[in-house]
């Protein structure tokens, strides 16, 4: 009996393995070695047409005490996520509850505020370059109309991060759609329930839709968290950095440092102080989950 | 007491109609707000497209013109022509087929593993595979630009396509939670027949999977459609570029010759097929969204 059972062990081991090799070859070759690489050409300096040389913390070292570009990148993207990720799951949750009611047409409205997401990056930045423009941009033809002075949404250093976020948030559709559905599970019989206690809609809204979505919150915190601390393509195509350095963020200015730069020793440190920095927001998220997302519908 | 029967029934007459007018009020709020809000969110594509018909003078008047007169679909045609942009698009098919493809070889097998056969160390495994998402493309960049940079690769589609033959964490994800739905007395049964696990995978698996599949194969099309960044580290050579990072590169040709509506048609042309393939697939995605957005 015993080795009737070990065979089997064995012959599963031997399929599963076989099925995952895929992955398997592809994270050495794709994950871990290049990060280990990363790793250490941190500690190098390297321009590639040289090989690399080892620097020790030098790059770390630099980039914490003397690179005042790099103090301002970390503003900036502190600000991008302090803000951007809030704004885009604030902005999902409302589309989400106003879709949440019956009506007529919903199949369209739904259409309209998910197909933002579906807009290819470089598309979507030339479209907004173009809606935005300051002097025949559509915004700014109506505040010129009114009489008002024209907003320099990408040319201004007060104006360009927050055009970002406003872009970010006009593209919520996936976010939105995973609320939707979450709200949409919330069973009828809680609703009832809390009605016959006496709950307004006020109520009924923050005591039990809120805490029965609050696990479709924790993946979208998550996932935004992750996604913004890398944000590239769309800054990249809109502002690439400036005006003087206002839309400088992580990864543009890692981009920069490797591949115009060629610096692929302290881009490797600052991906590195990226990944930290991902790992660690994401570590507090889960921590502090138990406090705030409630489980009881699953 | 008919009196005060007759004051209650007034009362709650009163309560009633209160009610319905309060009712009448907020539902034609709920549809002004989402009128209004789905104008604010069209309202950039809109005009897109009403630019992608003007004539030249229409472009830069003001107040801004709604509709084209006359509608000039001559600006699709030549705006294309103008850039090589069949070529471009081409590229781009040239990366996503053979991308979409790769895709679903290896991860459908790679979750089947997962999802269907309890080996030691699968749990561990499928947790690092989760792991691996977390980590940003940033840390892995520049030791695989130089790695594809040594096997000369690069200016070629090699580094995009190579890859995705080797499994992907959230195609791979998606495709194992389908396939846990899949009743186990389906496998059982067929295991007891003496069929091998490749025979279960490929006789009863894969056609009962064929929508997941189809929803990878789609999302996995759009990724590379949109992606930008991969091609703007492997390839220098503008004929090579696909058209997520050619579009850039024809700002140069359009915008600063304030050719706008050249530009938006050229964007247009780009953002049609994949709405078109929203359209077409629209339930199986919004599905695939939901799915692995929340279920997992």
């Amino acid at each position: 009996m015993k080795s009737r059972w070990s065979r089997q062990t064995v012959r599963n081991a031997m399929n599963g393995y076989a099925f995952i090799s895929p992955w398997l070859i592809g994270l050495l070759l794709f994950t871990i070695y290049p990060i280990i690489a990363s790793l250490y050409y941190s500690f190098t300096r390297y321009d590639i047409v040289r090989p690399p040389r080892w620097v020790g913390l030098e790059n770390y070292a630099t980039l914490i005490s003397q690179d005042l570009i790099f103090h301002r990148v970390m503003g900036n993207t502190i600000y991008l996520v302090a803000v951007g990720v809030p704004a885009g799951i604030l902005v999902a949750y409302l589309l989400a509850l106003l879709l949440n009611n019956e009506m007529r047409f919903r199949p369209v409205f739904r259409t309209v505020f998910f197909l933002p997401t579906l807009v290819p990056a470089v598309a979507a930045a030339e479209v907004w370059r173009w809606v935005l423009n300051s002097q025949w941009g559509l915004i700014n033809a109506w505040i010129k109309s009114q009489g008002w002075q024209v907003i320099p949404f990408l040319s201004s250093q007060a104006w360009a991060k927050n055009t970002l976020i406003l872009i970010h948030c006009w593209a919520q559709g996936t976010a939105m759609m995973v609320f939707l559905a979450s709200l949409q599970d919330v069973p009828r019989a809680l609703y009832d329930a809390a009605e016959v206690d006496g709950a307004n809609q006020l109520q009924r809204f923050w005591y039990v839709t809120v805490p029965m979505t609050t696990p479709a919150m924790l993946f979208l915190v998550i996932t935004h968290l992750i996604g913004m601390f890398q944000y590239f393509t769309m800054g990249w195509l809109l502002t690439a950095g400036g005006p003087n350095f206002s839309t400088e963020f992580f990864s543009i200015y890692l981009y920069r440092n490797a591949f115009e730069y060629f610096k692929m020793g302290y881009a490797s440190a600052l991906s590195w102080v990226l990944f930290l920095i991902i790992v660690t927001f994401t570590g507090i998220t889960f921590r502090t989950s138990d406090r705030w997302v409630y489980y009881g519908g699953a | 007491m008919t009196e005060s029967a007759a004051r209650m029934a007034g009362e709650a007459n009163k309560a009633r109609r209160h009610a319905m007018v309060l009712h009448v009020i907020t539902r034609s709020l709920l549809y002004v707000i989402v009128i209004v809000l789905s104008f604010v969110f069209a309202l950039p594509l809109l005009w897109m497209l009403v630019t992608a018909l003007k004539d030249d003078p229409d472009v830069f008047r003001l107040p801004p013109v709604w509709i084209p007169n006359p509608i000039r679909w001559a600006n699709f045609p030549e705006a294309l022509t103008i850039i090589p942009f069949g070529m471009h698009l081409l590229n781009t098919l040239k990366i996503a087929v053979p991308v979409v493809i790769g895709t679903l070889l290896s991860c459908s097998l790679v979750a089947y593993g997962f999802a269907r056969i309890d080996f030691p160390g699968r749990g561990a495994l499928f947790f690092l595979c989760l792991a691996t998402m977390m980590i940003p493309f940033q840390v892995r960049m520049i030791p695989l630009y130089i790695q594809f940079r040594n096997l000369g690769w690069l200016n070629t589609y090699k580094p995009l396509i190579v890859p995705a033959f080797f499994g992907g964490a959230y195609p791979i994800f998606m495709l194992r939670q389908f396939f846990m739905t899949i009743p186990q007395e389906l496998s059982d049964a067929a295991r007891i027949d003496g069929c091998s696990e490749l025979l279960i995978f490929l006789r009863i698996i894969l056609p009962l999977a064929k929508p997941s599949l189809a929803v990878v194969g789609l999302f996995t099309f759009m990724g590379s459609w949109d992606n930008f960044i991969g091609p703007l580290i492997y390839l220098n050579d503008a004929k090579l570029y696909p058209i997520s990072v050619a579009l850039r590169g024809f700002q140069s040709e359009f915008w600063e010759k304030h050719l706008w509506q050249y530009m938006m048609a050229a964007s247009a042309t780009t953002i049609a097929p994949v709405i078109i393939i929203f359209y077409l697939a629209q339930r199986t995605l919004v599905e695939g969204i939901t799915v692995t957005g929340i279920k997992g």
